[in-house]
């Protein structure tokens, strides 16, 4: 899932500054797993904005909230027109690609980002979450281990590890794990250790061209495949 | 025919030196020009480098450039940290154009151990895929598959770190630099010979040269310092307590004693084929360590 953290209040209100009517929109999908704007989160953020405009004495502002089940895909966007008839701004709690959404579908009203998104992750425990994917769109997790190195090594390099790990952490961060002694670990105990001793030539970054996009509607429909 | 006088030097058989001369942060180059007259004929070559620990300073090209006006023998350290595949193969044509032949390939150091913590780190290659790279351009392509105009030939070098505390892994990537085609490997600083004995037991059936990596002390503060914040240096507790066991002020001079006394024992034995000094900072002491450890090289 996508993982992001809310922005500071701070940041929120000088952005909403310009605009009196906002609309608190929420995200029932990934934001809402990840505790950064769903349904709850919304709620939160609206009871503390408007403590905010109490105590600041300088309050212009009104606000509504709504929350959509996912905010990147049209389908669950037609709600959202009545809900912005009186709006001057929509404050997305979604991630990016939510606040994008937004923006293209309803073309008249700014989006606002109330969330910065952070990365493709996993819930490590509850409250913790790990980035696992870097989306590079040429997965080699076979050769690996099932431990990415272009996510989990800071230099993302592919043919094992610099020199800079220390008791098995990494030397950008002592509290990370050097994902390349993992690497090693793990496949030594897969028994596949002539994996890593292998070549691995330089990363093509046009494996899936920027902006990126997949088309697969043809073929599922017409079972038109190349496998 | 060797490609460089270095290379030329490495395929002799003789004990090899070399040295490092970190570049300044800044445009005054007079000290660094200074420690290049003061070392040029007393080493085999000198390696300038790049960035040492992700901190932004004058090139190593550039003090390869200087090292060459002033007759020595540079090699161009080059990290993969701050330059796509273009920069890195633009920056070999041009060292080659300028005579500038021995680079040492590195992955370079986290941004996040410098002073540019926000920047973009690059890392488009890594130090394998860049010695393959070179041996690319010398093939007469660059890595597009662009035929080259006049392909550069270089005399390349490695790192390795046979103190890490995980070896196996390092020993995969070492095998990987060697068939890639390294020349030669300048390791990590070693503290303890032992390390060393057990690296070339393993190193000594590759048809690699190994130079070992000293680094000078200069106070047990700097030993726990380097300890705690430099990627990968680990150092004794029993080097630290013999830095300790001087008088303050004694550092240095306790430090070159330890660097001289590991080289006379590295030929004595002849451990590998050379060492190369780090003195991190205090270049101008490398000469007193060359003649206590009765090392004066010939330069071809």
């Amino acid at each position: 899932m996508i993982v992001a953290e809310q922005k500071s209040l701070e940041e929120i209100r000088r952005m909403i500054a310009p605009y009196p009517r906002v609309l608190i929109l929420g995200c029932g999908t990934c934001m809402t797993v990840c505790n950064a704007g769903g349904e709850s989160e919304v709620s939160f953020l609206h009871n503390s904005l408007r403590l905010a405009e109490v105590r600041s004495g300088d309050g212009i502002h009104t606000f509504t909230e709504h929350t959509v089940k996912r905010q990147c895909d049209p389908e669950f966007l037609e709600t959202l027109s009545e809900k912005t008839i009186d709006v001057d701004v929509i404050l997305s709690l979604g991630c990016g690609i939510g606040v994008q959404a937004i923006a293209e579908y309803l073309g008249d009203i700014p989006v606002l980002p109330g969330v910065n998104t952070s990365f493709m992750g996993m819930t490590k425990e509850s409250g913790v979450w790990d980035e696992r994917c870097a989306a590079c769109g040429e997965c080699r997790l076979e050769d690996t281990g099932g431990i990415c190195p272009i996510t989990r090594c800071t230099k993302g390099i592919l043919n094992g590890p610099c020199a800079g790990s220390k008791n098995g952490k990494c030397e950008a961060n002592k509290d990370v794990d050097c994902a390349w002694i993992l690497i090693y670990k793990r496949l030594e105990r897969l028994q596949q250790l002539d994996k890593m001793r292998r070549y691995y030539s330089p990363r093509n970054f046009r494996a899936i061209p920027r902006p990126r996009r997949i088309l697969s509607k043809v073929e599922i429909a017409t079972g038109e495949s190349d496998g | 025919m060797a490609n460089s006088l270095f290379e030329e030097k490495l395929n002799s058989g003789e004990f090899i030196v070399t040295t490092e001369v970190g570049p300044p942060k800044s445009v005054d180059v007079s000290e660094v020009v200074h420690h290049i007259k003061l070392l040029k004929d007393k080493v085999d070559a000198i390696n300038i480098t790049d960035h040492q620990s992700s901190v932004m300073r004058f090139p190593s090209i550039g003090g390869c450039l200087l090292v060459k006006e002033l007759g020595g023998e540079p090699i161009l350290q080059m990290t993969c940290r701050d330059r796509n595949r273009l920069a890195l193969q633009a920056e070999l044509l041009l060292a080659y154009s300028r005579d500038i032949k021995n680079v040492l390939c590195l992955t370079g150091d986290s941004v996040d151990v410098g002073d540019h913590k926000e920047a973009k780190p690059v890392f488009d290659l890594d130090s394998v895929q860049l010695i393959k790279m070179i041996r690319t351009l010398e093939s007469g392509t660059d890595m597009g598959g662009n035929e080259l105009g006049a392909a550069p030939k270089f005399c390349i070098g490695a790192t390795v770190h046979p103190e890490a505390d995980f070896i196996e892994p390092q020993l995969i990537k070492f095998d990987k630099k060697v068939n890639a085609g390294a020349q030669f490997l300048q390791t990590q600083g070693i503290f303890e010979l032992a390390s060393l004995r057990r690296f070339m037991q393993y190193a000594s059936q590759f048809n690699i040269k190994i130079l070992a990596g000293l680094i000078v002390l200069s106070s047990a503060g700097m030993a726990r310092y380097m300890n705690n914040n430099v990627p990968g240096i680990i150092i004794s507790q029993a080097i630290i307590d013999e830095m300790a066991s001087v008088e303050k002020g004694k550092g240095l001079q306790k430090g070159i004693e330890i660097a001289t006394r590991m080289i006379k024992t590295i030929k004595e034995e002849n451990l590998c084929h050379g060492v190369h000094i780090m003195a991190v900072g205090n270049e101008s002491i490398v000469p007193d360590i060359l003649e206590a450890a009765e090392l004066v090289s010939t330069p071809g």
